[in-house]
């Protein structure tokens, strides 16, 4: 097998994970961990106290 | 500093001031070059001429503003969306000195001749070793404070700020390597030749596009514009397909550079070829991010800050839509060495990068200081309808001209002789490269009218770092 041989498995290779990630990324599957992911920045308070927004929630400290 | 723990916001502050600093500099320098286009006479010394204030101008608004934009960015997100301090303080701060160390050898270098003689990066031998390691620390960082985060989910911006800090680290250590004439000299040879230096080049140069100024401020745009509409980004699946996509095809495109050289012609072909596929996911993550507003469409008509990342993703979409348009080899031909390719970039820099970097500086200034909002929200609106104005005459003027200059270029009489000398066409450019300088002046008085909201905001204030807060219990 020369050089080129594996050049071109990395090359199917790279669009079959790509492919993957791509069904993995549309699956049922995914669907909760995302929506949960996406509330990630939402789900804190960044404002100072007297302006806080999600007071209660963004106080606690751990 | 209070009594529980807090996230560290002092490294945030200091590259957030600084980013307006260096914006300032580096869009003055690039004034004054535009100048110089206009009103030769005003190349008054070697160290200021246009050929050495040209590359100061390129590093000050790319590695200076841009760089501190990213270093406040990622800091910030990453400790705020992993609930964890930032890892490795002392390095964290060495990460700023250093930054500004490198920003200052850069302005006393390129002004002085030492160069590279390579685009985006022109530094000299030393500077670039300290890069490295002040790279290298920035990555440990970032990675040190994913890894002990109390979430379980990497967020999404954080994906792209990673990939931005490891491409960044790859690119500039291989395009950079080089062999130093000896080591009381600043000047060193290339370790490529010919052609392959400059692929290598070119592979830097555009993933220094694609990842330093693109993949990176995606990672601002996946944080501050869900952040400002208080509401989460629009698909978080297409935001993963669209982290893939981008990894998966910006390495091949560098090749668009070096149409109709001495580069293999297969080579010019696959890079064209990659640069079209590239418009999918470009667009993908900006119809991800203005769709991100939709139900909320109305905060744009109030909310400034808004409008600069809305805007900034516009112009995202029109420079992915004029790149891939480019890269296609017949309009290469036409567009290549003109002030297309001057515009195109403009577009991209100031439209999107720079824009997409003030709205999220005004989003942070205030928080670091303990307080709701900046000095004055008329002003934020005023350098935001400024800054707009300065963009449009600025890349209108440049398309005007580099379509220009292409056709008079390549027009030839009948009997095969050029219809037109160099100089016709230089003669032709003086009055859009005078709009051009009116536009940059335009984009200037932004930043300046940014820089004294910036210090009344922050006048008087005590510094403040939020504390750490627990992860939002889960579902």
């Amino acid at each position: 097998m020369d050089i080129n041989d594996f050049r071109s498995i990395v090359t199917v290779m790279g669009l079959l994970s790509f492919l993957g990630i791509c069904f993995w990324a549309y699956s049922r599957h995914a669907k909760a961990g995302f929506d949960e992911a996406a509330r990630l920045p939402l789900n804190e308070d960044d404002l100072p106290a007297a302006g806080g927004r999600q007071e209660q929630e963004g106080r606690q400290n751990g | 500093m209070q009594s529980q723990a807090t996230y560290n916001y002092k490294v945030v502050r200091q590259f957030s001031i600084m980013t307006v600093v260096w914006g300032i500099v580096g869009m003055l320098v690039g004034v004054i070059a535009a100048a110089q286009l206009v009103w030769p006479e005003l190349n008054v010394h070697e160290f200021l001429h246009f050929g050495r204030l040209r590359p100061l101008h390129t590093n000050a608004v790319i590695f200076a503003f841009g760089g501190c934009a990213l270093f406040a960015t990622s800091y910030y997100v990453v400790q705020r969306t992993c609930h964890t301090r930032l890892f490795a303080p002392g390095l964290a701060a060495f990460t700023f000195w250093g930054w500004q160390l490198v920003i200052l050898l850069a302005a006393i270098t390129l002004p002085l001749g030492y160069t590279q003689g390579k685009e985006y990066a022109e530094l000299e031998w030393p500077i670039d070793l300290l890069i490295a390691v002040v790279w290298v620390s920035y990555a440990i960082v970032f990675f040190g404070t994913i890894a002990k985060r109390k979430v379980s989910h990497i967020y999404v911006a954080n994906w792209f700020f990673g990939a931005f800090i490891l491409t960044v680290a790859l690119l500039h250590i291989v395009n950079s390597a080089a062999i130093p004439v000896s080591f009381s000299s600043m000047k060193s040879y290339s370790a490529y030749a010919g052609v392959q230096d400059a692929m290598i080049q070119w592979w830097y140069g555009h993933n220094a596009v694609g990842f330093f100024l693109t993949a990176g401020f995606l990672g601002m745009m996946y944080y501050f514009v869900p952040k400002q509409a208080e509401r989460p980004v629009y698909s978080y699946r297409l935001s993963v397909v669209h982290f893939w996509a981008l990894i998966f095809t910006y390495m091949w495109a560098g090749p668009h550079h070096l149409h109709y050289t001495a580069l293999p012609d297969w080579t010019q072909s696959v890079g064209m070829v990659f640069s079209l596929i590239l418009l999918a996911p470009s667009w993908g993550g900006m119809i991800n991010g203005i769709m991100t507003l939709s139900g909320a469409w109305h905060k744009l008509r109030t909310d400034p800050i808004l409008k600069f990342l809305i805007t900034s993703l516009s112009f995202y979409g029109m420079s992915t839509f004029e790149g891939p348009m480019m890269s296609v080899k017949t309009v290469n031909a036409l567009s290549h060495y003109t002030d297309w390719t001057v515009g195109h970039v403009h577009s991209g820099a100031l439209g999107w990068v720079a824009m997409v970097s003030i709205g999220s500086i005004y989003f942070l200034l205030p928080r670091l200081y303990g307080k709701a909002e900046m000095y004055s929200v008329k002003l934020v609106n005023a350098h935001f309808w400024v800054a707009t104005i300065g963009v449009v005459l600025y890349i209108a003027s440049m398309w005007i001209a580099g379509v220009m200059q292409g056709l008079m270029w390549r027009a030839t009489n009948p009997d095969g002789t050029l219809t037109y000398s160099f100089v016709e066409s230089v003669k032709a450019s003086y009055p859009f490269w005078t709009i051009r300088f009116i536009g940059g002046v335009l984009f200037l008085t932004g930043m300046v009218i940014m820089f004294y909201n910036m210090v009344k905001t922050i006048a008087g204030e005590k510094a403040y770092n939020a504390p750490v807060l627990a992860p939002a219990a889960a579902h």
